[in-house]
């Protein structure tokens, strides 16, 4: 099962990230109305209603009818909004969510190499070493765009929603980054290809099920990541800059047509994003439940599309059966459990980790590849060398 | 021209133009987002300096936290009356701009206008891996470098800021 590296004479490995920025925004761009309807049906299914179901069957066409429509809306402009921000609000909230995207591996392919090796290949726009802190900053980016939305249109519950989210990011990113940084100690690297890589061989080898020193560190790790990037993305439970019974609509009131769905496309492609890193980072990413055969032969972006289509149902499950929380629970959750919840996880790991391979370990190793006089690719293989024995 | 150089021109006039609109903005709000505008332009500075950690670093620290409650302190301030929250300009501007002219004398006279920048003796290992998160964690926690002392000695100080504001803000401890 691999491919050929020269296809019709054109080398396709360095084609691959440039295919990979047409998948991510594809991906995102064109699945969003394919999740409205999910999440409307499951819904409709979980509330023993019937959903939508007049156009097209089972109501599949009812979110390009809605698309439409509000292409066709008019564009209204509040008298009294702060125009430049005003229209920079909404795309302040799609760009750090389709630019998260970039950092995310979604499948890994065999090539047989021109030279007779085959090479298994990860389909990433950008394999960088701070992969992890690149989503984490475009995050705490994504505030903005609500933030200003609120801001700018000069309405009173616009401007309470906005401050509502800005409250409640900031909250919930330290108990997201403990929990990221967590699973960062379990996979020893913040790049997500090397962390997908170090999931490996099967479910008991990822990091949310693995056993670490008799404990199983990553589960809670796990669950603190998920519903911090619930409220990451402010859907219900944690939809209160939204809330519709107090605020009308919160943050995107004064907004209509295109701008309005903007905001919409923002908010699901997040949820695309952090459910990406969810994958990537607890669920083992590409790789498939078992390393046998019925499992292996199904590809990899398919088994990576399954875990990030699970979590999605999560989110339109958790909107169908949970109240809205009060905006004081909402903080005590964050920073009274999740948060110290979090520190002592990571506190935890930190341990582990320190006496089940001390860090002299792989100094000595660093040292010894430099002495040789080798070069950065012998430190690689020491590193990579280390990586394999944890 | 190469690649490089064009990217450096056109990020340095974004940069400067930002930071020209943080102090030229009459409205605290925009000023606030001119200068988020310019944290980033920052980032990617040093992510052309092959300093990805400290681009990272300063994304999430500044742009990201510290930029987010400023906007929060000014939408704070000053709710319903927006033309209330335009700044009037009085002696500021004119001591601003004696300093600045000042400042570009000062640059002026170390010759670097004129010189450029000092060439550094960095090879292309160090120029390539130098900015990792992993070079970073293992120079800051070595044994064998000063490194590790102060860094200590700045997270103690740090957690003394962070007690300050919490004794400062509760009313009953």
């Amino acid at each position: 099962m691999s491919i050929p590296q020269y296809i019709f004479g054109i080398d396709i490995v360095p084609i691959i990230p440039y295919a990979a920025i047409l998948c991510v925004i594809g991906f995102i761009l064109l699945i969003v109305p394919g999740l409205i309807w999910i999440e409307r049906v499951v819904i409709a299914l979980m509330q023993d209603r019937l959903g939508p179901n007049r156009v097209g069957p089972r109501g599949l066409l009812q979110t390009i009818a809605d698309g439409i429509k509000l292409f066709f809306k008019e564009d209204v402009e509040p008298d009294a909004v702060d125009k430049r921000i005003y229209y920079l609000a909404p795309v302040m909230t799609m760009i750090p969510a389709l630019a998260a995207g970039a950092a995310i591996p979604f499948a890994s392919i065999t090539v047989a190499m021109g030279n007779g090796t085959v090479k298994s290949l990860p389909v990433i726009v950008g394999s960088v070493n701070i992969g992890l802190l690149f989503i984490l900053g475009l995050s705490s980016l994504q505030v903005y765009g609500i933030v200003l939305g609120g801001w700018s249109s000069n309405n009173k519950y616009s401007l309470l929603g906005g401050l509502r989210s800005s409250a409640q990011m900031i909250s919930y990113e330290l108990a997201m980054s403990l929990a990221i940084l967590t699973g960062v100690l379990m996979s020893g690297s913040l790049n997500l290809v090397e962390v997908v890589n170090s999931q490996a061989g099967g479910i008991w080898n990822w990091n949310m099920f693995s056993v670490k020193f008799w404990v199983v560190p990553g589960f809670l790790a796990a669950w603190i990541y998920l519903i911090a990037m619930v409220a990451e993305t402010n859907r219900a439970p944690f939809d209160l800059p939204e809330a519709e019974s107090e605020l009308i609509a919160g943050f995107h009131t004064e907004y209509s047509s295109m701008k309005f769905a903007m905001f919409f496309m923002g908010e699901y492609a997040s949820m695309l994003v952090v459910s990406g890193v969810a994958t990537s980072l607890w669920l083992g990413g590409w790789n498939p439940p078992f390393p046998v055969v019925p499992f292996t032969l199904v590809p990899s972006a398919v088994w990576f599309l399954v875990k990030l289509m699970s979590i999605i149902l999560v989110y339109v499950w958790l909107r169908a059966s949970l109240p809205r929380l009060r905006y004081d629970a909402l903080m005590n959750l964050g920073w009274k459990r999740m948060l110290p919840i979090a520190l002592m996880l990571l506190f935890v790991v930190a341990t582990i980790d320190t006496y089940t391979h001390p860090v002299l370990d792989a100094e000595t190793q660093l040292g010894a590849a430099k002495q040789s006089g080798e070069t950065l690719a012998a430190r690689d293989t020491a590193l990579a060398g280390g990586e394999a024995r944890r | 021209m190469t690649g490089s150089v064009l990217l450096f021109w056109i990020l340095a006039s974004i940069s400067v133009g930002s930071a020209i609109l943080v102090v030229a903005n009459r409205n605290p709000v925009r000023s606030a987002l001119a200068l988020v505008a310019n944290f980033f332009v920052l980032a990617l500075f040093y992510m052309t300096l092959s300093a990805q950690f400290i681009a990272a670093a300063q994304v999430i620290v500044y742009a990201g936290a510290i930029m987010v409650l400023f906007l929060f302190v000014i939408m704070l301030l000053n709710l319903g009356a927006p033309n209330a929250m335009n700044e009037k300009f009085g002696i500021q501007a004119p001591v601003a701009i004696l300093l600045a002219v000042a400042f570009i004398g000062a640059i002026a006279g170390s010759g670097a206008l004129v010189h450029g920048l000092v060439h550094t003796s960095a090879t292309a290992e160090t120029l390539a891996n130098g900015g990792t998160v992993e070079t970073i964690g293992r120079s800051l926690f070595d044994g064998h470098q000063p490194w590790l002392f102060p860094f200590e000695v700045t997270s103690i100080l740090l957690l003394v800021g962070i007690v300050g504001s919490i004794v400062l803000a509760k009313r009953r401890i």
